[in-house]
């Protein structure tokens, strides 16, 4: 047997007190095709990212054909032998797809004004490979979405490295150009590259994978053939969860009938990616809805779309009036307010300090009340009050960014994957504080989540998003029989 | 297109190159400065249309290549040629010694040291006043010519060539790898290419035209003065002639030079109005018309 092409090894990257990725190893050889795993937040982006040398990683090793790559600067490993194929492209306005092309066929020159003979027809090549040759000569702007995801391989392919990082290799593409694209990702392995394709689950990459390896909280969780991987236990409980049991909870009263906030038929475009396909749903007034899909399924662009943060089409109606071309903070003030994933807490300021700016527009006897209650609501952070946000564990932070989007008074809480990155001991800290919220309050709730365990069990109705469609509606009793398969 | 850029530019090249035979000294003197302010322009625009860095202190640069020859050739007696290359190596080792720290950082902050520095080299040559001049001013021993035409052609012949070198560079293989270190460098870094090291290459390229047009001006004026090479309000005025002639085209700044100066003279008869509406029609083109003059005129171009 030969030697792996690539090989990882206790690979370790800590961001402050955070560990995004924890001995991490695995080793790839020419001509297979590895799937790196994890829902979003199990660091699997890092791994491809310390790889690349775009994070150096605090410890463990990464070598490139027996050569230490770990550390180096990323246009060394480029040149050593690795490509990188990015989600999002950033391409040159001026520049025409050939051109780029070129661009990755140039030597790391300052004294190289004109290309090498042999670069143009190389560049032509390369852009017939993979299905660009009609579209040469124009602009990146004027090309559809799939061109764009083509442009971006075609660098890689260029390049001809040894070993290829492939970042959501089918990310906003439709069915017809996944099956070209995974031809293409095909060709390297029987060029004998050795391929990392990095996704959000097993079954987009199955039927293109040798191995897989699945992470969660930056451990690695399973490893083997994506069958095995995808009857593993633990993998199951990742993405599914165990045992999904409604909670039980006192029926609500006939103010429910209230539709308080009406999506109809919203689409939204990201450039020429189709992140929303007419999208209707509705909450009514105390209820608590999921919303559940796996990570770049629409979740994100759709309470955007509701907080005004994103252009639409369709409607979107509060309380009986649209929300069309309202300004973000006109929308707020009316009551909608979005705790988003990313939690955007104030680093440098106190718990206390981002507390009393989430209720700067009440009183100051009111804001006391208010925070009296959260701090029985979330009791650590009146331990922390005085420790700046930035210092808090992920748990912590995200109780923090709840929160303070409390202290707004809120009739509609848009939660945006609070799991994000959390240990399970404080998936259950959370989910209880959100039980006592959904018992104690008539506060309106909208739950995204690719965590069912979590988003099922508070849930009076539950939507399922996939590709940017409700797919999806029904109670969370029904969710298990009718949608939870074919989930993974 | 690229023939038809070069054409165009050869046409208007012809009529400046006859324009002496038309028009007032006065107003050749006032082209005369505006083609070495174009030369800084220009040389601005590669860093920041191209390499994606926003320099503050194309007058530190300018500066530091104005009093580098000036010293020389006020107290070491240098002749004229000897002392513009000495402005030009002064100038790229000081931007040197600034960039390679300054392109570390990440943000807004790399402008912000360049702009730290032209307030440094100003004070220093303000509180250096025995050996610089300070603020009046240091007297040179040579100009370049005491003629009106002359000096026109000098400024003139300087532009063309630094235009067509750093347009040149701008297409080339060279140019093309800088863009894409200016729009994204992770992406650059993962093609293999060196990004500190070409943002590195086009600053002391810049620095090279800018402290070479920083010491020819010097030498057409006959003095060396902080308010025509170092201030910071020249160094507004570079930025605002390469932004106004259009970012990522190069030879839009020296229009937009030209523009800057001629239409402060047109107005001139407005009094101190005539520098607030400038102001204001560099306002209007920076909110509306981010392509600039030549931005737009391509644009036009590309729909035809």
């Amino acid at each position: 047997m030969t030697a792996p092409l690539l090989r990882v090894e206790a690979l370790t990257k800590r961001f402050g007190g955070l560990v995004a990725v924890k001995d991490i190893g695995f080793a790839i050889n020419g001509g297979e095709i590895l799937g790196l795993i994890g829902p979003n937040g199990s660091g699997k982006s890092t791994v491809m990212k310390c790889i690349m040398g775009i994070e150096r990683p605090n410890e463990g090793s990464v070598t490139l054909d027996g050569v230490e790559v770990a550390g180096w600067p990323t246009h060394r490993i480029a040149r050593a032998g690795i490509g990188i194929v990015f989600q999002h492209s950033r391409p040159l306005h001026r520049q025409t797809v050939l051109e780029h092309i070129k661009l990755a066929l140039l030597p790391d020159s300052l004294l190289k004004l004109a290309a090498d003979q042999g670069v143009e027809q190389r560049a032509r090549w390369v852009a017939a490979r993979v299905g660009l040759e009609h579209v040469m000569d124009r602009l990146p702007g004027t090309l559809p979405f799939a061109d764009l995801r083509r442009l971006e391989l075609a660098k890689a392919v260029a390049r001809n490295p040894k070993v290829v990082l492939v970042d959501e290799p089918f990310a906003g593409l439709t069915a017809g150009e996944v099956a070209a694209f995974s031809e293409l990702i095909a060709t390297f392995r029987a060029e004998g590259k050795a391929v990392l394709l990095v996704d959000h689950n097993v079954k987009g990459v199955a039927a293109l994978v040798d191995r897989v390896l699945a992470m969660y909280l930056g451990e690695k969780v399973a490893e083997g053939t994506a069958d095995e991987v995808m009857h593993d236990e633990t993998v199951r409980a990742v993405y599914l969860g165990g045992k999904i049991e409604p909670a039980q909870r006192p029926p609500r009263a006939a103010g429910s009938r209230d539709r308080l906030l009406d999506v109809r038929g919203v689409s939204v475009l990201y450039g020429k990616a189709q992140a929303l396909d007419d999208v209707s749903l509705h909450v009514g007034a105390g209820e608590f809805v999921s919303v559940v899909g796996l990570n770049g399924a629409g979740k994100t662009t759709l309470f955007n779309a509701i907080s005004g943060l994103v252009p639409y089409t369709g409607a979107i109606t509060w309380n009986g009036t649209p929300l069309q071309h309202r300004s973000v903070a006109r929308i707020a003030r009316g009551g909608i307010v979005q705790c988003p994933e990313s939690r955007e807490l104030f680093g440098d300021m106190t718990v206390r300090e981002n507390l009393d700016l989430g209720g700067h527009h009440l009183g100051r006897e009111a804001r006391a009340k208010q925070i009296d209650w959260l701090f029985g609501l979330f009791p650590i952070l009146q331990e922390r009050q005085t420790q700046a946000a930035r210092t808090l564990s992920g748990g912590e932070q995200q109780m923090l960014a709840i929160a303070r989007a409390l202290m707004m008074q809120p009739k509609l809480l848009v939660l945006d994957e609070p799991t994000l990155g959390l240990a399970p001991v404080i998936l259950e800290q959370l989910s209880k504080a959100l039980e006592t919220l959904r018992q104690s309050t008539d506060i309106t709730v909208v739950l995204g989540e690719q965590n069912v365990t979590f988003a099922l069990p508070h849930a009076d109705r539950v939507y399922v998003v996939e590709h940017g469609r409700i797919a999806w509606e029904g109670s969370p009793a029904r969710f298990a029989e009718e949608a939870g398969t074919g989930y993974l | 297109m690229k023939s038809r850029v070069a054409r165009l530019a050869l046409v208007a090249l012809a009529i400046l190159a006859i324009l002496p035979f038309g028009v007032s000294g006065y107003v050749l003197g006032l082209l005369t400065l505006a083609f070495y302010y174009g030369v800084c322009a220009m040389a601005w625009d590669l860093l920041f249309g191209f390499a994606g860095e926003v320099n503050f202190g194309p007058s530190f640069l300018m500066g530091l290549g104005a009093y580098a020859a000036a010293l020389l050739n006020h107290y070491a007696g240098w002749p004229i040629p000897a002392c513009l290359v000495a402005g030009a190596v002064a100038a790229v080792a000081g931007g040197a010694v600034l960039a390679v720290p300054a392109l570390k950082l990440h943000g807004p902050y790399f402008g912000l040291v360049t702009l730290v520095a032209v307030l440094l080299l100003q004070n220093f040559i303000v509180l250096f006043a025995g050996i610089t001049g300070g603020e009046i001013g240091l007297d040179l021993p040579d100009v370049l010519s005491v003629s009106d035409r002359i000096n026109y052609w000098y400024a003139l012949g300087f532009m063309a060539v630094s235009g067509a070198i750093l347009f040149g560079l701008s297409r080339s293989m060279v140019g093309l790898i800088l863009q894409a270190c200016g729009q994204d460098a992770t992406e650059a870094a993962a093609l293999g290419f060196n990004v500190a090291k070409h943002k590195l290459a086009a600053f002391c390229v810049s620095a090279l035209f800018s402290g070479l047009a920083g010491a020819m001006l010097i030498f057409y004026m006959g003095t060396a003065s902080v308010g025509t090479t170092v201030d910071i309000g020249v160094g507004v005025q570079i930025i605002i002639a390469a932004v106004l002639g259009g970012r990522r085209t190069i030879l839009g700044a020296a229009i937009g030079s030209i523009f800057l100066i001629v239409a402060g003279e047109i107005l001139r008869p407005l009094g101190q109005l005539s520098s607030f509406v400038v102001s204001g029609i560099a306002l209007v083109v920076i909110l509306f018309f981010q392509g600039g003059f030549l931005g737009a005129a391509l644009a036009a171009e590309a729909r035809k």
